[in-house]
């Protein structure tokens, strides 16, 4: 009698949070999908009519589309490379004995709790700005002519502002892997006579295996719809030069005012976006078990 | 010999480490530093370090010309509501999950997650147009409750970790002693959970002040926290350097101070409990 009570007890405190969430889901979906075959603008209202995959169609053959893909697939892969390559040494190093660690830590971790629109107006006016940036005068003082960054190399600005706010997400989280590694294993590696290299490759790297696939994943999902560092610093330009999917959707929807192609994109971008979930569900879901 | 090359390791890793720390931090420390410049200084270059005028006249102007409490206010509502409401909803859910679990419970919780991955990109025009149609654009409860939504599935998670961690032996054991779910909840439970709680909230409330997705494209002026203040200034009349900074410097001190106390809890709440 009191389990099949607990039982009704447990799925009436479980159902609200279902429900809402099913009605996140589900609702805004089915919508994208409809809107997705009809021809409907903003600016051309009660012109609605259904046009099967034409949207579809238009944006994923539309050029803008493949340069927002390549852009896309060039911001996640660079900002995950720099993150993970310098996330290793550095999570190494703030593993080892370091006077005044808790301070280090505090100013590595800084750079995550920084909002987007901050970190992205301070790195493009204070430091990077072609003639009054710290850039500019760290370059003039080596006798270097100043990058200009967001004309020369926009990518790339973006790149190293999205970087820089990544980079201690994935140094924090290589760091608590590392800790819970066991001492003594090492200890009894360095007994053996196994070098600190040997030791790094053999004992700590193969630890690292699923941390660092964890930071890859989350970081795909964040990266893949990157949004404010690029509406505030570039607005998608020059061209299309810094136009991600995501930026590409945003002002296809709120600048150009076409639903229709917007949520075609849109479910263009759920796509991509559930390849990466299904991995990293598998590896969350397996974890859960253990 | 060994103490001689230890004394050596300390010292060379205390100077790495610090080098780099401080690199990495140097952008937010230049922007704090910026925001007690005058516009000229901001600007000049060379530019001067420490040996500067320095001058508190930013913080009023930000306070006089664009209302900055205002939308202080705002990131405070905003964040503070959503997440409220968020545990309302998650501690029910998570509670009954962690200690009535059923075959089912795995799924659901997988299903959660997955709501996570949806890119919010992907339904910003049915949201966007919803919210026009009743009126919620540019309004905080409509970002409150966006926002809420999108962290729910984080909070759950978290919660459930943390609720997991409880011992269930201490519950049957006021079960045997005839408390009933209420007592139980309130005598037993809570106590226990409330670091769990407590590290979630912060989490959340980091995430909200910080989300700028939902906040850049749901609000204009009235309801806007201080991530689309903040945008404003990236037009190219608002290029007034140390006015951005000490706005900034404003809006990111306070999330900067509860970051730091939750570093521990971040790494498993944005994991979901894949890496402690």
């Amino acid at each position: 009698m009191a389990t099949r009570q607990t039982q009704l007890l447990a799925r009436t405190l479980l159902t609200p949070a279902v429900g809402l969430l099913f009605i996140w889901m589900i609702v805004p979906l089915a919508l994208t999908i409809y809107f997705s075959t009809l021809h409907y603008s903003l600016l051309d209202p009660g012109s609605e009519s259904f046009v099967g995959l034409e949207n579809f169609r238009y944006f994923l053959t539309d050029p803008a589309f493949l340069a927002s893909l390549q852009n896309t697939l060039v911001l996640v892969g660079s900002v995950l490379a720099l993150t993970v390559l310098l996330g290793i040494p550095l999570a190494l190093l703030l593993d080892q004995p370091v006077i005044g660690l808790n301070i280090v830590r505090l100013m590595v971790i800084a750079p995550f709790f920084v909002m987007p629109t901050v970190s992205a107006l301070v790195w493009k006016n204070l430091l990077m700005h072609p003639v009054s940036g710290l850039f500019a005068w760290i370059a003039s003082l080596f006798g270097l002519t100043p990058i200009d960054w967001f004309t020369d190399a926009p990518l790339l600005a973006v790149i190293l502002i999205v970087s820089w706010q990544w980079l201690p997400f994935a140094t924090l989280i290589l760091l608590t892997a590392m800790q819970s590694l066991d001492e003594e294993q090492k200890e009894a590696a360095e007994m053996d006579g196994a070098s600190a290299v040997s030791t790094f490759i053999y004992i700590t790297l193969p630890h690292l295996a699923r941390p660092i696939t964890v930071v890859i994943l989350i970081e795909t999902i964040f990266l893949l719809t990157v949004f404010a560092e690029i509406y505030v610093t570039t607005g998608g330009g020059p061209g299309l030069s810094t136009t991600n999917i995501a930026f590409l959707i945003y002002s296809q929807a709120l600048i150009q005012y076409d639903v229709g192609t917007a949520s075609a994109g849109g479910l263009v971008a759920v796509v991509i976006a559930n390849i990466v979930a299904f991995f990293l569900v598998r590896i969350v879901g397996r974890n859960l078990e253990a | 010999m060994a103490r001689m090359a230890t004394r050596q390791r300390v010292v060379v890793s205390t100077i790495g480490a610090w080098f780099f720390g401080f690199l990495i931090f140097f952008p937010i420390l230049w922007m704090v530093l910026a925001s007690f410049k005058t516009e000229l200084e901001a600007f000049a270059i060379p530019p001067s370090f420490l040996f500067f005028h320095w001058t508190t006249e930013n913080y009023a102007t930000v306070q006089e010309r664009s209302d900055y409490l205002l939308h202080a206010m705002n990131s405070i509502i905003i964040a503070g509501g959503s997440t409220l409401i968020a545990l309302l909803i998650a501690i029910p859910a998570a509670w009954s999950m962690a200690f009535s679990p059923t075959k089912r419970t795995k799924d659901i919780l997988l299903w959660m997650l997955s709501t996570k991955m949806m890119p919010p990109v992907g339904v910003l025009v049915p949201i966007y147009l919803i919210y026009k149609s009743f009126g919620l654009l540019d309004s905080r409860i409509g970002l409150v409750f966006i926002l809420c939504l999108g962290n729910l599935p984080i909070v759950i998670w978290m919660l459930f970790t943390y609720f997991k961690e409880i011992p269930r032996d201490i519950l049957e054991a006021a079960r045997m002693d005839g408390a009933t779910i209420g007592r139980e909840l309130i005598y037993v439970l809570t106590p226990m959970a409330i670091p769990g709680l407590a590290s979630t909230m912060l989490l959340n409330l980091i995430l909200a002040w910080n989300e700028a997705f939902w906040t850049l494209n749901l609000s204009t002026s009235n309801a806007a926290p201080l991530t689309t203040f903040i945008a404003s200034y990236s037009s190219p009349e608002g290029l007034f350097w140390a006015k951005l900074s000490a706005a900034s410097t404003l809006a990111i001190a306070p999330i900067l101070v509860l970051g730091w106390f939750s570093q521990k809890q971040l790494v498993r709440g944005l994991t979901f409990g894949a890496v402690k």
